[in-house]
């Protein structure tokens, strides 16, 4: 069997740590076949026992933390005492239960056993073999231990299914080296930390929810015959893992305090590191701002995806909104997130926010991460894109703010349309002076409106930029132009380019004057100019061509709001009438 | 110092009735529903003139031998309806009037919240929520999770397809609240 190579292993690998081990037959025996089991279980594939052992390359052989920790468990020994074990045997130390940790944990727990401290030198000496309790309902052997273990976490499958995802997130969080690829039997999670953050939130949910689905086919009893899948990890989120996954991380929790007691100064409400980024980066999923606030009907749905109570959820919303005003803020968001995590891994609530979720100490703590100031650079890009048509709205209307009938230049045909078609029904320009501002300054807080924004507007821009410098271009000329040609600036700029459309001689006229300075009347000007502008006027042309194509549809969809809108006026008229009405014939009763 | 605090719904159900324990509850239950008919009467009597108009605080309902009852109704309808011992002597109306606007304003509060749906109860689960920890969790968790013993959770609500709908919400806040009133004036 694996007894020559383990005890071979035991004796030539252990070099670094602990003291040579010198086993004795039975104990090699005892020892590998344990180790056999532990690594087995963890290294075969679904469906098979122990007996996988001999697949198993002994050297390479590392014990998965689900089995070892039942076993340690199984030898009844308190906590803490299994905990030094651990501790001792280097298995913490380099992150996995190799041969050489397992052999000596083993040892020491024969020591312990035995009456004797928890030292190394005790494992010098000839021990008896370590007990363990192997029974197959390993429930009663947990329930029987509710003061060494930690009685809320395991007693109920349901809570410790759910601490799953979140309680590993934890612990690798906080032990970030010392959990090597083996520590992680569970597939959908794979070991990394980096990468287990990828595992979307709502996926974590679905599959807990899953797993809660199935929580009670005898967890307990399926324990031993258990196969971890570690090998697939790689491969996706698997239904197959969620049946294992009540006892696995049962004893992988166990597992976890055992060996992070010691490493594990931070409270229970300590964000970390990796875990602040996920929270980010949800927040960035609903709300592209990091700077705003989140809804609270939004927040409302995704929170509601966790599967916590209503209750519950409310009152965590009580504690993480500080302020009280229906919205989450960036650091909000992460104390909320937080405290639905530590919800679900089954730590109960706390009375009132703790220190290290409040939003100043979050916002302190943790500095903003780059993505928010490219982030904001994008925005702020787009929002200067989205000014130039606000803008040049601005400037033709000033160029013709002399008119007050003229519609609105329908530059965009958003719902800047409506703004438009309600200033040209006010009909005072002014008034489209101010809206523009409100409109600009609208931009600015609801950020979630924002990206539809610049598509169509950037996409007009591309296509007004041709005709803006036209446009540009008329009024000044406009301005230029002779008393003669008070006709072109009476002209609003989308009757304009129609103008020139028809009278391309005067546009030539137009163009040439600032150079030529000849104001004469259009019919004579347009002789001498022609030749010389033909160019220029052909590229006008096909530019004052869509222009008016755009303007077009734009008018026709402004005239069809307007139908709309005078329709409405009719019915809500009709409406007020009769509730006038019956408010008339009421009113006697009232008086009663 | 009040003995009552109730808040009625529009619809004139109540949302949330708290009286101080040592009294018969009934007899302030009662009470708060008599004063209904007393705050629409106010409220129509103003109905002629704007809504906006109207001020929120209705001031003295209706003085019994031994208590008082006051009336607050806010812009949506929703009254509340405090009651006070008689032999309180000296507490002024304006003090009456803070107290209301403390409790307009938690209650505000509890509307913030994404998880209350208008027109539910306004609930703190008797006893404090059993999720919470009972003991402060500034330090580790293993003191936090070992204080806990294991029967709390037994009564953890497993079911994940509970009726959302019919849970009436916690709103710790707003009970603090109103146990503050009973205790001294605001």
């Amino acid at each position: 069997m694996e007894a020559a190579a383990a005890a071979a292993a035991a004796g030539g690998g252990c070099g670094s740590g602990p003291p040579p081990l010198l086993l004795s037959e039975g104990e090699q025996q005892c020892y590998s076949e344990l180790f056999a089991r532990c690594a087995g279980a963890a290294g075969g594939g679904p469906g098979s026992g122990p007996p996988e052992a001999a697949r198993v390359a002994p050297g390479t052989a590392t014990a998965a933390a689900g089995p070892v920790a039942d076993l340690f468990r199984a030898s009844q020994l308190p906590a803490e005492t299994l905990h030094q074990i651990t501790e001792l045997c280097g298995a913490k130390r380099v992150g996995y239960f190799g041969a050489t940790q397992f052999y000596i944990a083993l040892k020491l727990i024969a020591a312990a056993q035995s009456g004797l401290p928890v030292r190394i030198e005790s494992i010098k000496c000839e021990l008896p073999l370590p007990r363990f309790m192997m029974s197959k309902n390993d429930g009663e052997i947990r329930f029987g231990n509710p003061a060494e273990l930690h009685g809320t976490k395991v007693q109920i499958p349901y809570l410790t299914t759910e601490k799953n995802s979140f309680k590993r997130m934890d612990d690798e969080d906080k032990q970030q080296e010392t959990q090597s690829p083996t520590m992680s039997p569970l597939a959908s999670p794979p070991s990394s930390p980096p990468h287990y953050q990828r595992v979307p939130l709502s996926h974590g949910y679905s599959k807990l929810r899953s797993s809660a689905e199935q929580m009670h086919p005898a967890p307990y009893e399926a324990r031993q015959p258990l196969v971890q899948p570690e090998g697939s990890s790689s491969g996706g989120p698997g239904t197959k893992p969620l049946r294992h996954q009540a006892s696995l991380i049962r004893s992988f929790s166990v597992e976890r305090e055992l060996q992070d007691n010691s490493s594990y100064p931070d409270e229970p409400w300590r964000i970390t590191e990796e875990q602040r980024e996920y929270y980010v980066n949800q927040f960035r999923s609903l709300q592209p701002d990091p700077s705003s606030f989140i809804s609270g009907s939004v927040a409302k749905n995704f929170f509601t995806k966790s599967k916590l109570s209503i209750p519950e959820l409310s009152y965590i919303w009580e504690l993480s909104d500080a302020d009280c005003d229906g919205a989450l803020t960036l650091p909000e968001f992460c104390a909320a997130f937080h405290l639905i995590v530590a919800r679900k891994n089954g730590y109960p609530l706390p009375e009132g926010l703790p220190p290290t979720l409040q939003p100043e100490y979050l916002q302190a703590a943790f500095p903003k991460p780059k993505w928010d100031c490219q982030l904001f650079d994008s925005y702020s890009e787009s929002l200067p894109a989205n000014q130039q048509p606000r803008d040049l709205n601005r400037m033709e209307k000033t160029s013709v703010k002399d008119m007050a009938d003229l519609p609105v230049p329908t530059q965009d045909v958003t719902s800047d349309d409506k703004q438009a078609l309600k200033s040209t029904i006010n009909e005072a320009l002014s008034k489209d002076v101010s809206e523009d501002p409100a409109t600009k300054s609208g931009l600015l807080p609801p950020p979630p409106a924002l990206p539809p924004r610049p598509c169509p507007s950037q996409s007009e821009q591309v296509s007004e930029a041709e005709l803006l410098p036209q446009l540009s271009r008329a009024p000044s000329q406009a301005v230029e132009s002779s008393p003669a040609k008070k006709d072109v600036p009476y002209s609003q700029p989308p009757s304009k380019p129609i103008r020139r459309k028809f009278r391309p001689e005067n546009q030539a006229t137009e163009n040439q004057e600032p150079s030529t300075a000849a104001s004469g009347p259009a019919s004579a000007a347009t002789m001498k100019p022609h030749p010389t502008v033909q160019k220029q006027s052909s590229k006008q042309k096909k530019a004052i061509q869509t222009a008016i194509r755009k303007n077009k549809e734009a008018n026709a969809v402004l005239a069809r709001l307007n139908s709309e809108l005078q329709q409405q006026l009719k019915e809500v008229h009709q409406e007020r009438i009769a509730l006038e009405n019956q408010l008339e014939q009421l009113r006697p009763v009232t008086v009663l | 110092m009040a003995v009552c605090i109730a808040v009625i719904a529009k619809e004139n159900y109540p949302l949330y009735i708290r009286s101080t324990p040592t009294e018969n509850e009934l007899k302030f239950h009662y009470m708060v529903h008599t004063s209904l008919d007393v705050v629409d009467e106010k409220i129509s009597a103003m109905g002629k003139a704007l809504v906006d108009q109207r001020e929120l605080y209705l001031g003295l309902l209706y003085p019994t031998e031994d208590y008082k009852v006051y009336g607050y109704v806010t812009n949506s309808k929703v009254k509340f309806v405090m009651v006070v011992d008689s032999s309180n002597t000296a507490l002024r109306d304006n003090e009456i009037r803070s107290m209301f606007r403390k409790l307009h304003n938690s209650y505000t509060d509890v509307m913030c919240n994404p998880f209350y749906n208008p027109g539910d109860r306004i609930q703190s689960s008797p006893g404090g929520p059993y999720f919470l920890c009972p003991y402060p969790v500034q330090v580790g968790p293993t003191s936090c999770v070992r204080s806990s013993p294991g029967g709390p959770y037994s009564c953890v609500r497993s079911s994940p397809g509970e009726p959302y709908s019919l849970c009436p919400i916690q709103s710790r806040a707003f009970d603090n609240m109103v146990t503050s009133m009973m205790i001294q004036v605001c």
